[in-house]
């Protein structure tokens, strides 16, 4: 067992991720992740690994693709506008299979935005983001010891479906600061045969692309592709379940609005009203399963969320329009208060 | 005797490439530089988004295909990665000197240890055509249907020449693959932006003043006859930078 220390969640991302084996981080500032870079830009060096300001969001992803095709961990971190930019990187990542660790420490928008917490980048992180079918496995901390254990599991991941993974954190999770247990030192050893790192003049020549001009082949690829995703649909989903057994309010959300949610779901409690939480951490995959199974008891379900209701479709649909879908939401980089939900919850329960 | 026969680090796959085009022989030429240096096994190629996308399945080493524009940055990122292995990017004047200008001078002003070859013709070939960043004043593509007005659609990028204004780089050159003896001198010019990387010199980049008989809408020998009269007397041929060769003189 490790100590605990005090550190700043984008800092916990950065040296979980040297620990679980990263040497490649490319970046360019944006607010409120730049922290990130920074212990990036002062760790790399000392431990023979690389740190590189990129000259854009682009050329970041880009240099992201080059590792990964060499099969190393390799990871990128920006915040929502910076993200939007990366998207036509993201979509040849996984367009050519390759495992890398993309960083969404959300702000604000659309356009600029603000740079104030934020979950409205929710679409694009669990729909693909960039342009053709593809997915992400998507994680979302809500404490700083998350934002390192979730980075490395996040590597662990996209190594093993060849998926690229994407850390949806939010500016405050991103800003605050809280004791951390940081992960051990992983070595890590994955078998990585596709990687393009010279044929030694032994074997075939590795190409890395996405590129099918025959329509047939490209279905194909697409397929075996949502094979894969089948598998982690499976395999991969992660949340927390709170009080939610005897559960007739179930509020669903993430990150920091499920810490938030969380508070509200005690003082609930403390009042009669049997409310419960679901917490996911995977939200692609998304915990589909487990808010049908609660669906079967609960009368009424809640989406807390930062941003104007994104979450809430999959909600609705794990459910299949079951049981009333509310939404508590604020924007633009405001938190709902615990008070907000809890009447968010009373209103529920005056209706079921 | 063998007197004549196909480099060994390009595939049996044939060429896709049109009647007249000159990528076959700038891929020849990059093809025995890496034969002659013996680096197939250790090196991996950078495509682009252009006529040549489909470098990939005509190179015989490790090969990774770009977005439009970012080859620079995905060399950037294979090379940091592998330092031991020689990565070069393959890429037109759109893909280069278009799209992807940002990539390139900043690859370019990191010294980036990559070796680039910039196949420059003129025009967009593989979308049919249009005008490039480097298409002459006057020059009717596509795009520029009545010839390129420098009022609306500004001067051609002269690549070398801009580099060259930068502190970083260790090589640039403009080369021609319009006759014999500017293809031997290309072929010299490529395989030293290879060794350079081999000698960890940093950043070389070679442009190959090109034809493109299909989209210019001329014979393989008019275009040739093109090159020599149009292209060559706007970007002129020579050495721009090598900074091994001021340090000797």
């Amino acid at each position: 067992m490790s100590e605990k220390v005090l550190m700043k969640g984008n800092e916990a991302i950065a040296e979980a991720a040297i620990r679980a084996g990263c040497r490649h981080y490319f970046g360019y500032p944006i607010t409120p992740q730049t922290e990130l870079a920074a212990y990036m830009s002062k760790r790399m060096p000392k431990i023979g690994g690389v740190f590189l300001q990129a000259e854009s969001e682009i050329s970041a992803i880009n240099m992201v693709y080059g590792v990964a095709g060499s099969g190393k961990r390799v990871m990128t971190s920006s915040s929502s506008p910076g993200v939007s930019l990366k998207q036509e990187g993201i979509s040849y990542i996984a367009g050519s299979d390759l495992p890398a660790l993309i960083v969404n420490v959300q702000r604000g928008g659309p356009g600029l935005g603000g740079i104030q917490p934020s979950q409205s980048d929710y679409f694009q992180a669990t729909k693909g983001g960039g342009h053709g079918d593809y997915h992400l496995i998507v994680l979302t901390p809500a404490s700083v010891q998350e934002m390192a254990d979730l980075t490395s599991l996040a590597f662990d991941l996209a190594d093993k479906y060849r998926v690229p993974a994407m850390l949806l954190a939010d500016g405050t999770t991103g800003q605050m600061m809280e004791p951390v247990e940081l992960p051990e030192e992983k070595t890590v050893s994955v078998d990585k045969p596709w990687a393009v790192t010279g044929t030694g003049m032994k074997r075939k020549h590795n190409i890395i692309n996405s590129l099918y001009l025959q329509p047939d082949e490209l279905e194909k690829m697409n397929f075996e592709r949502f094979e894969r995703y089948k598998l982690i649909e499976e395999n991969e989903v992660r949340y927390e379940s709170y009080l939610t057994e005897d559960a007739d309010i179930v509020v669903v959300a993430f990150g920091i609005a499920a810490r938030v949610s969380k508070n509200a779901v005690n003082e609930a409690r403390r009042q009669g009203i049997k409310a419960g939480l679901v917490r996911p951490i995977t939200v692609w995959p998304f915990p589909k399963k487990a808010l049908a199974d609660l669906s079967k008891t609960a009368k009424g379900f809640i989406s807390v969320e930062l941003s104007m209701g994104q979450m809430i479709d999959d909600v609705r649909l794990a459910i299949n329009c079951s049981r009333p879908v509310a939404l508590c939401n604020r924007a633009g980089g405001m938190i709902p208060s615990p008070d907000e939900v809890l009447d968010s919850i009373k209103k529920m329960q005056e209706g079921i | 005797m063998v007197v004549f026969e196909k480099p060994k680090s390009l595939t049996d796959a044939e060429f896709h490439y049109c009647p007249g085009c000159t990528h076959g022989i700038i891929h020849r030429l990059v093809a025995e530089a890496i034969d002659s240096l013996g680096i197939e096994g250790r090196t991996i190629g950078v495509a682009p988004v252009g006529c040549a996308v489909m470098a990939y399945n005509y190179f015989s080493c490790d090969m990774v295909e770009a977005a439009h524009g970012r080859a620079p940055a995905v060399a950037t990122g294979l090379k940091r990665s592998m330092p031991e292995n020689i990565i070069f990017t393959y890429q037109g004047d759109g893909d280069l000197a278009s799209i992807g200008m940002a990539e390139t001078v900043h690859a370019a002003t990191r010294n980036e240890n990559i070796t680039i070859i910039f196949v420059n013709n003129a025009i967009y070939g593989m979308t049919g055509g249009q005008m490039a960043p480097t298409s002459l004043p006057g020059q009717v593509t596509q795009t520029s249907p009545y010839g390129r007005d420098v009022k609306v659609a500004g001067y051609p990028i002269r690549v070398c020449e801009l580099l060259s204004g930068l502190e970083a780089p260790e090589f640039i050159t403009r080369v021609a693959v319009n006759n014999v003896k500017n293809v031997k001198a290309a072929g010299k010019a490529i395989k030293k932006a290879f060794q350079n990387q081999i000698d960890g010199k940093g950043f070389s980049l070679v442009e190959v003043v090109s034809s493109c008989p299909t989209n210019w809408g001329m014979t393989p020998q008019k275009a040739l006859q093109w090159v020599d009269e149009k292209m060559i007397p706007y970007y002129p041929l020579g050495v721009y930078r090598d900074k091994s060769a001021e340090v000797t003189e």
